[in-house]
């Protein structure tokens, strides 16, 4: 099994851009009717249902209606930013799914193509660096509208944005360790070569990623930029029509590449658990499948039910992830701005930092040791749980949601009893303070 | 084609710098800023240096920028920054920024190709065998903290020391 020619190259590397465009903006107008369903199911309602068999039309019907709608200009508006702000925001969040894996390499007769649009060497670095463009276009959005609930959007979206970042680069600092590299085709192999996924040995970075991805993708409990009941719509008040859905479109793309890289980063990828028929990795120009007893590697042999097993693999464990997204919208009340800042600097940031230390001395220790295998990741486990636990101890929401940033007394009170059974919403306490609002 | 490559993003580069002294708005200004950020990522991967490609997206474009935003549109405006350079303390300093510019540019035109950093460069071929034997970020991590970790260190105590020292500042005047 060879690599493909420079033409092949070319005409191969056109087609999965084709494809793999065309596929997740198809994904992302489904993912609407998802959430709209599954809002649905957990509401105890129906959801949208006349638009083809289980509404199943619905996606192209809004499309259609996008389209046709008025557009409107504010008349105070800077219409130039105006324009270019949802290009803006829609850019970033579609050309962020290249670098991800979604399959193992397919062979075909003109070699073994990988199935990932762009294998970058800067792999991850690369989507941290795009998203984190995409905070102009809501800014701009806010601004350009010239009003003031659309520019309160714009402003908390780069704070929030800027500030959870931080965060979110922090915690994949443990997953680059462990696995020595950041493209994303070699983080799945090393899952494989570990023999297990790095939700295992590294469970709190998987939280703060987590955390941080709901932040950066502004979904609740942490969308204050658009939070309805304070700020009309935040950002796209004054946005209608198409200029609006592009918006929809990126916030959808933004979930489906936030989804996509979970699975990758902590979820093996498209790796199929406890089977080491797919492990397929490029090593020296060789698609390798491992290392024998003698250290030398042994090729892989790629087939194409293999790359089709591994797809599916990979799909269900991004539309996992997209199911949780949709999950929590309907758990989780929104934050308070100031409680926001407050979980991302204070919260977030030193214990990323503090995890980054002890995962680091961790490996440190175990490599002087010798230690490696099965028994390295169960150490890792171990410690990880350890911090996990304490972090998710100590960041009791309860704790959170009744704490302001600037009373210490106030996360010393004794928590307010819960009554007992199910379905019963926790609310704000009534003394809750005035929040210092942006 | 990496010519090709290169001329577009040396064209974005220029049009966005004379964009930003140009522009009419201070927003204005960011955005050709950003394109120039940009441009200058795309002619650093033209050199395989992709770690400092994405880095420069994600810092400069991605974070100092957005400060940048931040203050330009929390000011709000109308104030006409040029008249700042245009007469005392401000067209002295400017002026004295441009000249320190065009002397740097100066020798660089006239300068022969031996610039000390030049040896650092170990070639395209070079760059391939590198990226592949230590990654991307390994290629610039392994001599940043084996030949070069003090200087490394000290440009960190010095970014702590200034921000320290900014937050001292800022305290002072609240």
């Amino acid at each position: 099994m060879h690599e493909l020619s420079s033409t092949a190259f070319v005409i191969s590397s056109s087609i999965k851009v084709f494809l793999v465009f065309s596929i997740s903006l198809a994904l992302v107008a489904y993912m609407t009717l998802a959430e709209r369903k599954v809002s649905g199911f957990i509401q105890d309602r129906l959801g949208p249902n006349r638009a083809g068999k289980f509404g199943l039309l619905q996606p192209i019907a809004d499309g259609i209606k996008n389209f046709l709608k008025e557009e409107t200009m504010p008349a105070t508006a800077n219409r130039f930013f105006f324009v270019l702000a949802p290009m803006l925001a829609i850019i970033p969040a579609v050309v962020t799914i290249a670098v991800i894996p979604f399959a193992a390499p397919l062979p075909t007769p003109w070699g073994v193509v990988d199935m990932v649009v762009a294998d970058l060497p800067i792999g991850i670095l690369y989507i941290l660096a795009l998203s984190s463009l995409g905070v102009y276009g809501l800014f701009l959005a806010g601004w350009a509208s010239n009003n003031k609930y659309a520019l309160l959007g714009g402003v908390r979206s780069s704070s929030q944005m800027v500030s959870y970042e931080v965060a979110l680069g922090l915690s994949l600092i443990p997953v680059f360790m462990l696995a020595g590299n950041v493209t994303l085709t070699e983080i799945v192999w090393q899952q494989q070569m570990l023999g297990m996924w790095y939700l295992v040995p590294l469970s709190l970075a998987f939280l703060l990623f987590v955390i941080s991805a709901f932040a950066e993708t502004n979904r609740l409990p942490f969308d204050l930029p658009e939070a309805e009941s304070e700020l009309v719509t935040g950002y796209h008040t004054e946005y209608s029509a198409m200029k609006f859905s592009m918006f929809f479109i990126a916030e959808y793309s933004h979930i489906l590449t936030a989804s996509a890289l979970m699975a990758t980063l902590f979820l093996g990828g498209w790796s199929i658990p406890f089977w080491s028929g797919d492990h397929m990795f490029w090593y020296q120009g060789m698609l390798i499948s491992g290392f024998g007893a003698d250290g030398l590697p042994v090729a892989a042999t790629p087939a194409w039910w293999i790359t089709l097993l591994t797809l599916v693999s990979f799909a269900l464990k991004t539309a996992f992830f997209i199911l949780v997204f949709i999950w929590v919208r309907w758990t989780l009340p929104r934050f308070r701005y100031d409680q926001v800042m407050h979980l991302g600097w204070k919260v977030m940031l030193p214990v990323a930092l503090a995890y980054v230390m002890i995962v680091a001395a961790t490996i440190l220790v175990l490599d002087q040791v010798g230690v490696e295998g099965f028994l390295f990741g169960a150490v890792l486990t171990v410690v990880s749980l350890i911090c996990t636990m304490v972090f998710v101890f100590v960041v009791d929401r309860d704790r959170i949601i009744s704490g302001t940033t600037d009373d210490p007394g106030a996360n010393a009170r004794p928590r307010s009893p819960v009554p007992s059974g199910a379905g019963v919403r926790r609310v704000l306490p009534a003394g809750a303070r005035a929040s210092s609002e942006l | 084609m990496v010519d090709l490559l290169f001329y577009v993003f040396a064209a974005v580069v220029l049009g966005g710098g004379i964009g930003v002294v140009l522009a009419r708005s201070p927003v204005g200004s960011l955005l050709f800023m950003l394109a120039t950020l940009f441009a200058m990522a795309g002619i650093f991967v033209l050199f395989e240096a992709h770690f400092l490609a994405a880095i420069q997206v994600m810092v400069y474009a991605g974070a100092i920028m957005v400060l940048f935003l931040f203050v330009i549109m929390l000011l709000n405006l109308g104030h006409d920054f040029r008249k700042d350079f245009t007469h005392g303390a401000g067209m002295i300093a400017a002026f004295a920024v441009a000249g320190l510019l065009a002397g740097l540019l100066a020798r660089q035109l006239r300068g022969t190709g031996d610039h000390p950093l030049y040896a650092f460069f170990p070639g395209p071929e070079g760059m391939d065998a590198l990226l592949a034997e230590r990654g991307a970020v390994g290629a610039i991590a392994h001599p940043l903290f084996t030949d070069y970790v003090v200087a490394f260190e000290l440009t960190g105590i010095l970014l702590l020391m200034a921000l320290v020292g900014a937050i001292a500042i800022a305290k002072q005047r609240v």
